[in-house]
This record gives C-alpha cells, sequence and structure tokens, in this order.
C-alpha cells in the first residue's frame, strides 16, 4: 500500500512547552488510521500540522508528494476539529452551503453535496433547523458532514465520538468504514481505547512520543496482553 | 468567490441576530436622543476682531476678555472664519455696532453677544440704548450646542456600536471554532477579512442611512451641507470602525477583553475628536488627536453640517480616513497570521 501521509522527524513546542517530539509516521492510503492517547499527548497539534494550519518548529510533513502546508492539499483534507465549528444562527444547509462555496463547489454541486452528507450522517430531516436548536450529537453529525462536502481524499478526525450516545457512535463508524471501503484515507484521534480498536492501524502518543505504532493485534501481542489499554500501559512504562 | 461567500454568510448570520441589529442602528439614535435632551453649555472666551470702533468700547471689550482683540479689516476677519481662527468680527456701520459671529460653535457665539454686549452697555450706561446687529458667517442664531456636537456625536456612536459588533463577530468566529475549520480550507486570509469588510459593509451603509436620517429629520439637527456627502462621510468612518474592530479582536481572548479596549481605543478618541475645544488643551494631546480617525470622521461631519462645506473641502480629512481603514485592513490580514501562516 501507498503512503498517503508522512510525517518525518517532527518536533513542536509552545513557548518552553514541547509538545511533540520526534515524530516519524507513515499513514497508507485507505486505511483508518488512529492516533491514541490521553488528552494533552498532542494528538490535535499533530493533526493541525497535518491540515496545516500549524507550521511545526522542526521536520516536516508530506501528503502524496506535495509538502504541507499547502493551500492546493487542503482542498482534498476534509478536517473536523474537536469543537463543533458551525455557525448557530445559520440552518444546517446554509451552514454546509457556505464551506461548499469555499471550496469552490458550483450551485448544482452544492445541492447535491448537501443532499449526499446529510444523508450520510441522518439529518435530511433537519435539514433547514438553525444549528442553535440542534442537540450536542447533532451538531456532531453535522460537523461530520460539513468535512464530507467536497469530497476529500483524506479525512482528519479530531475526537470525532466525544459526548456521542453508544448507538451514534457505531453507526458514525460504520460511516466511517463505508467511507474507507470508497478509498477514502480516514485519520482519527480517540482517547477511547475500544473505539482504537476499530482502527486499521494505531499509533499511541503520549507525552509528545510516539511509543507505539502498528495494528491493534500486533501491539496487543507484543507485549502479551488481552486489552488496548494493557498495551498502552506497557509500552508507556519502556519510556518513563 | 470566496470573500462573496464569506459576506453572504456574515449577511445572513447578521439578519438572525435582531438584536445586534439593533444595537447598531437604535443604540445611536437612543444615546444622541437623550443626549439632545440634557445638552448645556459652558463658559469660553471668544477671539473677536474689530475695526474702526470707537476707542472707550474697544477698551471695555479688552476689559470684558480675557484675550487680546485684533484690529483687521472684515476681509481678513472672514479668511480667518474659514481658517476657525476668529469667533467674531465687530464693527461700527452709522454709529451701530455690527457684530458678525463665525456661527459654528454654540458656546463661543452666546459668549461673543455676552461680552459685547456688556461692554456695550458699561460705556453707553442706560441712556440711549444700541442693541447690536448681529449676522452669523456660518449658522444662525437658533444653532445650539446640540447642533453643534451633534456632528461629532453622530460620528462617535457609528464608531462605537460598529466597534463593538464588528470586533465581537471576529471574536466568535475564533472562539467557536469555525474560523480554524475555516482556515483548514483553501481559503486565503484577504479573502476572509474582505469577506468580512463587505458583509459588515452592508449594515453599516443602512445604518448610516437611517442614522443620518434620524438626526436630521427627526431631531432636526442644523444641516447645512448635501445629505449624500454626510452618508459617505459616516460610512467611510464606520469601515475605518470596522477595520479597527476586526485588527483588535485579534488581541483579545474573549466578548470581554473586547470590550476592555472601549476606554483605551474609543473613550479617548470622544474627548479629543472636537466635542470639547481642543485648543485650550496641552499640545501634546492636540498631536495625540491627530492618531485618531475620529477627528478626521468628525471634523469632516462639521464642517459638512454646519459650515455647509462639501467632500472638495474636506477631501483630505476623508483621505486619512481612508487611509486609517486601509491600514487596519493590511494589519489585520498580518494579524491572521497568527492562526495560519500560509
Amino acid at each position: 500500500m501507498s503512503s498517503m501521509v508522512k510525517v518525518n522527524g517532527l518536533a513542536h513546542s509552545f513557548g518552553r512547552e514541547d509538545v511533540l517530539k520526534e515524530i516519524d509516521l507513515t499513514v497508507s492510503r485507505g486505511e483508518i488510521f488512529g492516533l491514541l492517547g490521553p488528552s494533552g499527548a498532542g494528538k490535535t497539534t499533530l493533526v493541525k500540522m497535518i491540515v496545516g494550519i500549524l507550521e511545526p518548529d522542526e521536520g516536516g510533513i508530506f501528503i502524496g508528494d506535495e509538502k504541507v502546508p499547502s493551500l492546493d492539499l487542503m482542498r482534498s483534507i476534509g478536517y473536523m476539529a474537536q469543537s463543533d465549528a458551525l455557525y448557530q444562527e445559520l440552518s444546517a444547509k446554509e451552514n454546509l452551503d457556505f464551506l461548499a462555496s469555499i471550496y469552490g463547489l458550483n450551485k448544482q454541486e452544492r445541492k447535491e453535496a448537501i443532499h449526499d452528507v446529510l444523508q450520510i450522517v441522518n439529518l435530511q430531516d433537519h435539514k433547514n433547523k438553525i444549528v442553535n436548536q440542534f442537540s450536542g450529537g447533532m451538531k456532531r453529525r453535522l460537523s461530520l458532514a460539513a468535512s464530507l462536502m467536497h469530497k476529500p481524499n483524506l479525512l482528519i478526525l479530531d475526537e470525532p465520538t466525544v459526548g456521542i450516545d453508544p448507538v451514534l457512535r457505531q453507526s458514525i463508524w460504520e460511516e466511517l468504514t463505508k467511507l474507507k471501503e470508497n478509498g477514502m484515507t480516514i485519520l482519527v484521534t480517540t482517547h477511547v481505547m475500544d473505539e482504537a480498536e476499530k482502527c486499521d492501524r494505531l499509533a499511541m502518543l503520549r507525552d509528545g512520543y510516539v511509543i507505539a505504532c502498528d495494528t491493534p493485534e500486533k501491539l496487543k501481542e507484543n507485549k502479551q496482553v488481552e486489552s488496548l489499554e494493557g498495551a498502552f500501559l506497557a509500552y508507556g512504562g519502556r519510556n518513563l | 468567490m470566496n470573500t462573496v461567500a464569506v459576506m453572504k454568510r456574515i449577511i445572513q448570520q447578521f439578519l438572525r441576530d435582531k438584536r445586534s441589529i439593533a444595537l447598531l442602528v437604535i443604540a445611536p439614535m437612543l444615546v444622541l436622543t437623550l443626549i439632545w435632551l440634557v445638552l448645556d453649555g459652558d463658559s469660553y472666551h471668544p477671539k473677536i476682531g474689530v475695526a474702526d470702533i470707537p476707542e472707550p468700547i474697544q477698551q471695555q471689550l479688552q476689559k470684558e476678555l480675557e484675550k487680546d482683540i485684533v484690529e483687521i479689516t472684515e476681509g481678513e476677519a472672514k479668511e480667518a472664519f474659514e481658517d476657525g481662527e476668529l469667533d467674531a468680527f465687530i464693527t461700527f456701520q452709522n454709529l451701530e455696532p455690527s457684530i458678525l459671529i463665525e456661527g459654528s460653535d454654540h458656546t463661543a457665539n452666546r459668549e461673543v453677544v455676552k461680552h459685547v454686549q456688556a461692554a456695550l452697555q458699561s460705556v453707553q450706561g442706560n441712556s440711549n440704548k444700541v442693541e447690536p446687529n448681529i449676522e452669523f458667517y456660518y449658522g444662525s442664531e437658533n444653532l445650539n450646542v446640540f447642533d453643534q456636537v451633534g456632528a461629532v456625536l453622530i460620528g462617535f456612536f457609528v464608531f462605537f456600536f460598529v466597534f463593538i459588533i464588528g470586533g465581537i463577530s471576529f471574536l466568535r468566529e475564533r472562539t467557536q471554532g469555525t474560523l480554524e475549520k475555516l482556515l483548514s480550507t483553501p481559503i486565503k486570509r484577504w479573502e476572509i477579512v474582505t469577506g468580512y469588510l463587505l458583509g459588515f459593509g452592508l449594515f453599516t451603509i443602512i445604518q448610516a442611512l437611517i442614522i443620518v436620517s434620524f438626526a436630521i429629520y427627526v431631531l432636526d439637527i442644523w444641516m447645512a451641507g448635501e445629505f449624500w456627502q454626510l452618508l459617505i462621510v459616516t460610512f467611510l468612518l464606520a469601515i475605518t470602525a470596522l477595520t479597527l474592530a476586526t485588527l483588535l479582536s485579534a488581541f483579545a481572548n474573549n466578548e470581554f477583553q473586547i470590550m476592555q479596549f472601549i476606554p483605551i481605543v474609543i473613550i479617548p478618541q470622544v474627548f479629543f475628536s472636537g466635542i470639547f475645544n481642543l485648543e485650550t488643551l496641552a499640545e501634546w494631546i492636540q498631536i495625540l488627536s491627530k492618531f485618531m480617525p475620529l477627528t478626521y470622521g468628525a471634523n469632516a461631519m462639521q464642517e459638512i453640517m454646519i459650515k455647509g462645506k462639501g467632500i472638495g473641502d474636506v477631501w483630505l480629512d476623508l483621505l486619512v480616513l481612508f487611509g486609517f481603514a486601509v491600514v487596519f485592513y493590511i494589519l489585520n490580514i498580518i494579524a491572521l497570521k497568527k492562526h495560519r501562516r500560509l
């Protein structure tokens, strides 16, 4: 499998605090890649750098053959931030329509894209509802829909299922699996172990270091533990 | 076109926020009305020029005033009026005193009349009392304090409310995470700033139209110039406020911190932009006022409303105002680098 995202020798600090240290990662095309780690591990900083919003102090990131950051690359990346980046005064449709026009979709394309993504997140019936009347879960789904508008090759999701009930969480994962089957590469951050299990491959992040990176099965096998949590503790112990 | 998309979104959003629209339009009208209701004057020593007046009267007048009176011709006096350096010109025609008052400053008008009448009275005694013949160069005797400061107040309130709403909207874009989302798309930084400018710009046009109409037709403020020219000045002032607000919001972390800019950025402009007579203040304050956009906007508005001058006479003020807006706009695009270098 060819690589989609390559992170080489990445390091970054905010002021005197080193947030990321010596990060090397490769995300393969068409896989669901998980970044597992507690909050404060540097997951959000890392994904923001892959998107191109933040620039690292050291090291580089390549998507395909192109170096990040680049406005061209942003055209093919979908990003869902940790907070629901939605305009509260606008309806679901108006929010999506705005983002779609930023991505340069014409009127007809926008209409189709809105229809498609709302179907994916099961919000068709709430198309014209104003966002501030949405529940937390609906906002989360709408945010996901918003990051899918332009049919990105690479989808980056920062804690997509925080505060979402188990049924909805499962349906979002089913959607992600479907998107992956259609050829999308998905990078997802999480601090929930059972979600990490669903990823094809996983990088464990702790205190700014990647302490391990492999498939969930291999990670458990290597440390001869039953759960990912056990594996995380075992790998983390090595570096302490 | 990304700019248009941002602009369209701002308009949609703003139309849903009825209270903010009210703040933009109704609040300035309300405060203007209140000031109109309560305004009253204070004391001031006018500058008077004289020609061919009897020696005793001149001496008495000199005693009345704490400033020297100057002897000049009528032509020189009118030139001095144009430059705003003289408050009144007194001469005698057929043994009757005649006062030509500059007229754009209500306080000065009143003080001139008061002092001249006192001087005449003490010389003439109560015998053959001669009422001076009073004329106005600008305005008329009906010009009151509200007419005089109203021009500045319109400018100020437009500036103030556009500043608050523009600043907080741009800040909310950051605090609710949508700026980050926007910066993860291929939109360019200048497209965001321009979109904001155009979207809000539309509302400031409407705001300027309503407030200026209200002041002129409802509060019946003195208006000697052209309506549309005043509108242009008001709009330019609003745009300057908007660019300043979005720029400063980059340095605030929440709504409360936007409010903290008010005493630092807004209030000094009120005091030093022409409501109060600056000539009596220290030189450093006069220099400081040159760095305040409201100084130029308020001056242009006063020239148009009270003196009936046109855009052609105040083009320098408008140019400076435009310059402020352009500088703030460019700095804003640079300030966004804090959130995405690209």
